[in-house]
């Protein structure tokens, strides 16, 4: 019995060039972080700190929260609060409805693909614009992201050109991008489907959006409780054109993102994009306090789960997260079986943590999809004990009802051998002579520990060997 | 009950143990010459460009030299010869063509090139929707890390930004969406040129 995540793996892993590419993408990523973290003297201090403002913060989250709101609505915010996805798409709905909005214009946000919002303002008649280059990709393509911060790294220049001639931009928009960049004539960019041509169509493609759109929507890094401020890094500063033209901003924030103060800021600001890009800082660090000059400013508080989150002794510390998405970077194994092979929207290591968390019967797919390495827990800037939550998980699958038959039977068998030493010792004198027996056999697929390894040999027993060593 | 006491008492509720915030006193990355370490940063990998303003220059001369195919300048710093002024524009949107943006940085980190870029303009559009950038960074507000930028900012108060928002911005827009080839000008400034000034 596969679970979902090894079959769609297994799919996957046809493409060898496909899978080692994408391994390698993200393998340089994570060598990115580790020479941020040899520049940092104080950067095992800074995760020690990270952790402890974040342990701090989510066990007093309630006084956080009030004053956060307090702040912000003295800036001038209007702050809503929702309990699930469902108030969260009724608030964002209405407020857009009072504004008569037709068109909104997006930065990259997690919680919103948590909350279905898009396809939900759709339904409703709001056209949606994701601005965050990945993002918009994937949009025109109809695909789902497959990492948070990388989202179409999957996707290679030629389909993203493809895609862009399908939709119209290289014909609106190509002209001026390729004059951006110098050229007259674009047929020699689209022709070895350049980067940062394809990158330049986007940008003025976005442009004629970001001009007439109603509403931009930004989710956020940090809320502020001191300030009542939000903060949202990005490179590319799309997050920053939503809202500079648009009069109306919804801002999207996830209960536990809210931090203390600026103290606490310089130290997340420091760990964020050191951890998920490698690099010193994101472009922008953005810090939006006040409506625009006679605009308007929304924050929406979302828990959707999280307050729950809280009561559980064992995964209460997956709210440290900052979804910088190092866990992924490392992770040999959505290194190798990408995004797509896991049943909940957020892959990786904190992936399979948050999807237990919301679904066990739907997610239970992804708890296997670890070698236990415990490489995640050693880059996570906040400290989640990931890979011992994943062990802890896995322990609960036979009470779920979700445990593998075949492992389960050999479980059974073992522990019957090694409570019985003379059944033990039996089998260890007899456990050579499988050496000899031709691989089909001993290789059973029917073995789930047997596919893509092949059996180790038998050795001697300790017992017969220590009684050769006697006799000699 | 209001969503927001549901959402307060679940969490209050919830809480079994509580933790004390850490004591942040620990020691800090610091550079023997910061305003070095900022020109650094800044021409490498934040990807900018730096001049360093000398007694007697123009800075609208810089500025041209900078940026001689310029058509549309769009400023509020007083002293620039600007085309549009994002002060007195009617909307947002007239400021879409702007060739070059000169905008007034103030807090300069060194490790990491971040400027506080204040929104002291009624359109922060200015920020983000010109195709170049020129900021005027003076090396007096040079500090070392984020801590110290952090208790700058601090300091300043409900003067950090005349309109309520503000900007870490470090260099020209970028992006790695497409097979993580880099490139500048994603969707704001594609470059970007530090005035360095006493």
């Amino acid at each position: 019995m596969s679970t979902l995540h090894a079959k769609k793996a297994e799919a996957f892993l046809q493409n060898q060039d496909k899978v080692t590419r994408h391994d390698q993408t993200f393998w340089s990523v994570r060598a990115k972080r580790d020479i941020q973290a040899n520049e940092l003297p104080e950067w095992e201090q800074l995760r020690e700190s990270a952790s402890q403002i974040k342990k701090h913060t989510i066990t007093h989250l309630a006084d956080y929260l009030e004053e956060f709101e307090r702040n912000a609505t003295k800036n001038g915010a209007i702050v809503h609060w929702a309990n699930d996805a469902k108030e969260y798409n009724e608030i964002v709905l209405e407020i857009m409805r009072k504004h008569n909005v037709k068109k909104v214009v997006k930065g990259k946000s997690m919680l919103t693909e948590e909350c279905h919002l898009n396809e939900n303002l759709i339904k409703n008649g709001i056209d949606v614009v994701e601005t965050d280059l990945g993002e918009r990709i994937l949009q025109l393509m109809n695909l789902p992201p497959s990492h948070i911060i990388m989202p179409a790294i999957h996707i290679t220049r030629e389909q993203v050109k493809e895609n862009f001639g399908e939709k119209g931009l290289l014909e609106k928009n190509g002209p001026q991008g390729a004059k951006s960049m110098g050229y007259d004539d674009k047929s020699e960019l689209e022709a070895k489907a350049d980067p940062t041509y394809l990158t330049r169509c986007a940008r003025y493609h976005l442009r004629d959006n970001f001009m007439t759109a109603e509403c931009g929507m930004t989710g956020a890094n940090f809320g502020v409780a001191s300030t009542g401020e939000i903060v949202v890094c990005t490179n590319e500063g799309n997050a920053d054109m939503s809202t500079s033209v648009p009069k109306l901003h919804i801002a999207s924030i996830g209960l536990e993102k809210v931090i203390p103060n600026y103290d606490a800021l310089g130290v997340f600001q420091r760990l964020l994009a050191r951890h998920g890009t490698g690099q010193a800082t994101t472009v922008y660090t953005s810090h939006f306090k006040k409506p625009r000059p006679t605009g308007e400013f929304h924050i929406i508080l979302v828990d959707n789960g999280r307050s729950s989150i809280l009561a559980n002794e064992e995964h209460w510390q997956t709210l440290k997260c900052m979804r910088c998405g190092g866990c992924m970077n490392t992770c040999p194994v959505y290194r190798r079986s990408m995004g797509y092979s896991y049943t909940y929207f957020i892959p990786g290591p904190i992936g399979i943590n948050l999807g237990m968390l919301k679904d066990k019967d739907a997610n239970y797919h992804n708890v296997s999809a670890c070698s236990l390495c415990c490489s995640c827990d050693n880059v996570c800037p906040v400290k989640v004990d990931l890979s011992t939550q994943i062990y802890k998980w896995r322990q609960e699958l036979d009470d779920m009802g979700h445990a593998d038959p075949m492992k389960k039977m050999m479980s059974n068998g073992m522990k019957l051998m090694f409570d019985n030493p003379g059944l033990f010792t039996t089998a260890l004198k007899f456990a050579p002579l499988a050496n000899a027996l031709p691989s089909f056999i001993t290789g059973v697929k029917l073995n789930a520990w047997c596919k893509h390894h092949t059996m180790p040999e038998f050795k001697k027993s300790f017992h017969s060997q220590w009684k050769n060593i006697k006799k000699d | 009950m209001s969503s927001k006491n549901e959402i307060l008492g679940r969490l209050r509720k919830n809480v079994r143990e509580t933790y004390d915030m850490p004591d942040l006193g620990f020691e800090k990355l610091t550079f023997a010459d910061p305003v070095a370490e900022y020109i650094k940063q800044t021409t490498t990998t934040a990807g900018a460009k730096l001049i360093e303003v000398k007694e007697g220059d123009d800075i609208n001369e810089l500025i041209r030299q900078a940026y001689p195919n310029a058509k549309v300048i769009s400023s509020n710093v007083p002293g620039v010869k600007a085309d549009r002024n994002p002060d007195t524009v009617e909307c947002a949107q007239d400021l879409d063509g702007t060739d070059v943006g000169v905008i007034q940085g103030s807090i300069a980190c060194a490790e990491n090139a971040c400027v506080w870029v204040p929104m002291d303009m009624k359109q922060k559009a200015i920020c983000f929707i010109s195709e170049f950038l020129v900021l005027i960074v003076s090396r007096k507000n040079v500090v070392n890390n984020m801590h110290e930028a952090y208790k700058e900012l601090e300091k300043l108060g409900d003067n950090s930004s005349k309109y309520g928002f503000g900007t870490w911005m470090s260099g020209p827009s970028k992006t790695a969406d497409i097979e993580q080839s880099l490139v500048y000008g994603a969707q704001a400034a594609c470059g970007l040129t530090v005035l360095l000034t006493d």
